[in-house]
């Protein structure tokens, strides 16, 4: 309702991203939902509640327990001209698909010399925070934005939640949608957009001149909290919020570091092998000479997610580590 | 692309029957005799179409010790009943997911010798632009969606495009080509289930050829009736003597005519037999001499033939006509691979996303 009229509205992260899915199965017939518990249940985080209801069950589908067939079922739909939305409930699941992801999904428009692009859709969560231990909490989106033929999408805001699947929907090719868990309460304003949505680009959630504080997903909220503590501080920060994973929008990284010359990567991943590796080796390769510190991460513990609350939270990055860590860049 | 491709189709020999395929197509009364009483020109076809994929296999044997084709080759030498029959029920419309053991699903398809011999040698003109090779064939424009050299993996894919057809009623029957091996497989159980849990037209094709790689089907599977456990999924499922021709178009007929009206996924073992070694790589170590020749004598090619010397058909004078037209193709699609353009290497970034800026990230 409100969330897709033109006026200022007060919605949640959950709602922006269902709004999303009703627009896209209202204008295009070829657009169906599927995935565990989508229909009756209405979502394991409850994205999809209602749908069933207004779309009938052959376009909000529930699957069985089956991750890899009914992944691979989206990918041959997608081939036969559909546009599947499929929903994976965590990221953890995903791996049981990714034969599909990475194999198919990623490899049939090269294999076949161009003839077939997937034009296909999976969202899935990630992310820890909610004491749900090491099998439901990893962050893997990291491992994804490695494979070439995929766009790797993280939207972090509302805005982003409401509008980033009708692009992905258009992209031609695979695009994976990465909605971290603790992000489906937040709530806030959502203003019709004032620009047309590109997947293409990084945002400056917070300008600022003395260091960029890098990010995407779920860590946007602690970084925003970390560029307030270091304002109070008179720290100017810059916050880029990466929102397409890949492919990575290198012409803002470097335009941020040629502005504050220091860098501070937030990524919930595991730092070895990370995205923020990633994004590091890019600064690295391409800004070396603007950087006047060292470049600085702030990831998860290398260890499997604990359940312990005070655990949990001490294996994830804080506010306080982005704090810590850009001290260490300006100090 | 696949409009270049269409336009260098010099000859297509299995695709104008396909037309004249759903007239002679009559509802099959069971299983162990034809209904349809084949006429002297069928058989003649299906030889044509079993010889075309076993000499040009044995051409690929021939360029591969020439270095011509590298890589990983599964030969079907043996098993050409299975693709040529199974093909016989199938009409363009219909859609095709195979195997990285796919020349003969790909030659009786109707893609043309040319365009697979091309992509053997890696050449931009190859069905899928050299980015393929022998395990990834492709040819949207007939519907043929590979090429799958992950065992199990292209089975998801199938019951999806099967889905969609669903979805939009359209009445085309989607087949896909696993073997034995992949049946141990969870993606195979995870699609046999939902194939049949939402009642998709999906043709499942088994090709029991009693080995996965070097391991014999006792000892991959607890219980080696496959067909069984199939039906188990509550779908219609049955065993096919593989080795026989017509006995394998009769019951891809009958399956589906099934699936056409409506009742969901169907299920065929069809037992066969690999002649030749799994691919080039192998030395072939775990079964015995005897076994294959036993098999051999059932050779499917020498039992149509025999066949149709029972019956006083003039086999002689059809096979040296089909085989001089097989050779001339061959050499044909040899020489047009030899000659052809190799992608040029700026190219490499093509086609890993539809969009040519995205390559570079
Ligand atoms: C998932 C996976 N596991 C293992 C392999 C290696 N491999 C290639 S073919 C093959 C045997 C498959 O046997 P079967 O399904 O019976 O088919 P056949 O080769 O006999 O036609 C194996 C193990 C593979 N390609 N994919
Ligand atoms: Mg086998």
């Amino acid at each position: 309702m409100g969330a897709s009229g033109t006026e200022v509205s007060k919605t949640t992260y959950r709602e922006a991203m269902r709004e999303a899915l009703r627009e896209a199965l209202r204008s295009d017939d070829r657009v169906f939902l599927m995935g565990e518990d989508v229909g009756r249940y209405g979502g394991c985080f409850g994205v999809s509640l209602g749908l069933l209801e207004e779309f009938g069950p052959e376009r909000v589908r529930d699957t069985p327990l089956s991750e890899s067939a009914f992944v691979g079922a989206g990918i041959g739909a997608a081939l036969a001209g559909m546009r599947p939305v499929v929903e994976i409930m965590t990221v953890n699941f995903s791996l049981l698909a990714l034969d599909q992801i990475l194999n198919n999904a990623a490899t049939l428009l090269h294999m076949s010399g161009g003839q077939l692009p997937v034009p296909l859709v999976i969202r899935m969560t990630t992310g820890a925070g909610r004491q749900l231990a090491a099998q439901h909490s990893h962050s893997l989106e990291g491992w994804y934005a490695h494979i070439p033929g995929i766009r790797v999408l993280a939207p972090a805001t509302i805005e982003d939640a409401r509008h980033m699947l009708a692009p992905a929907l258009a992209d031609p090719d695979p695009v994976l949608i990465f909605e971290h868990g603790s992000l489906y309460n937040a709530s806030g304003e959502l203003a019709p957009p004032t620009a047309p949505v590109d997947l293409d680009h990084a945002a400056i959630r917070r300008p600022g001149t003395d260091i960029s504080l890098i990010t995407y997903g779920g860590s946007l909220t602690k970084t925003l909290a970390a560029a307030d503590e270091l304002a109070a501080e008179d720290i100017s920060a810059e916050v880029i919020d990466l929102r397409t994973l890949r492919p990575l929008d290198d012409a803002a990284i470097t335009a941020s570091v040629a502005r504050t010359h220091r860098v501070v990567i937030i990524d919930e991943g595991w730092r070895t092998g990370s995205l923020a590796a990633e994004v590091s080796a890019r600064i690295a390769e391409g800004s070396f000479y603007e950087l006047d510190a060292p470049v600085e991460r702030v990831c998860s513990a290398e260890v499997p997610m604990p359940y312990a609350r005070r655990l949990e939270e001490a294996a994830l990055p804080q506010t306080a580590d982005i704090v810590a860590a850009a001290h260490r860049a300006v100090d | 692309m696949s409009v270049a491709r269409s336009s260098r189709t010099r000859k297509d020999p299995a695709r104008p029957k396909s037309g004249k395929k759903t007239a002679t197509s009559k509802p099959s009364a069971s299983t162990e005799s034809p209904a349809r009483q084949p006429s002297t020109g069928h058989r003649t076809d299906l030889l044509e179409a079993m010889l075309r994929i076993r000499r040009f296999e044995e051409r690929c044997v021939e360029l591969y010790s020439a270095t011509k084709i590298r890589g990983f080759v599964h030969l079907y030498i043996g098993e050409e009943a299975v693709a040529v029959g199974i093909n016989e029920a199938l009409t363009p419309e219909d859609a095709v997911v195979s195997t990285y053991r796919e020349h003969g699903h790909a030659l009786a398809r109707g893609i043309p010798a040319e365009s697979v011999m091309a992509e053997m040698y890696g050449k931009a003109t190859g069905c899928s632009g050299g980015h393929g090779g022998s395990m990834h064939l492709f040819d949207a424009s007939r519907r043929f969606y590979g090429g799958s050299a992950i065992v199990a993996g292209g089975l998801p894919l199938a019951a999806g495009l099967a889905l969609a057809d669903r979805m939009r009623a359209q009445p085309r029957v989607t087949c896909c080509f696993f073997g034995d091996g992949a049946f141990a497989e969870g993606e195979f159980h995870e699609t046999a289930n939902l194939a049949a849990l939402w009642g998709l037209p999906l043709l499942l094709v088994c090709e029991n050829n009693l080995y996965a790689m070097g391991t014999a089907l006792a000892r991959e599977h607890a219980q080696t009736d496959l067909a069984m456990r199939a039906a188990s999924y509550g779908m219609p499922a049955w065993a096919v003597d593989g080795m026989d021709v017509e006995a394998v178009e009769q019951a891809a007929r009958r399956a589906v005519e099934g699936i056409r009206a409506g009742t969901g996924p169907h299920f065929l073992e069809l037992r066969t037999y690999r002649f030749r070694a799994h691919s080039m790589y192998d030395p072939d170590r775990y079964r015995d001499k005897a076994e294959i020749e036993q098999w051999k004598v059932r050779d499917p090619i020498n039992r149509l033939t025999d066949r149709m010397r029972e019956n006083g058909e003039p086999v002689e004078k059809e096979l040296a006509r089909i085989e001089q037209r097989i050779t001339d193709e061959i050499d044909h699609a040899v020489a047009a691979a030899e000659q052809a353009p190799e992608e040029p290497v700026e190219n490499l970034l093509r086609h890993v996303t539809s969009s040519p800026a995205e390559a570079v990230s």
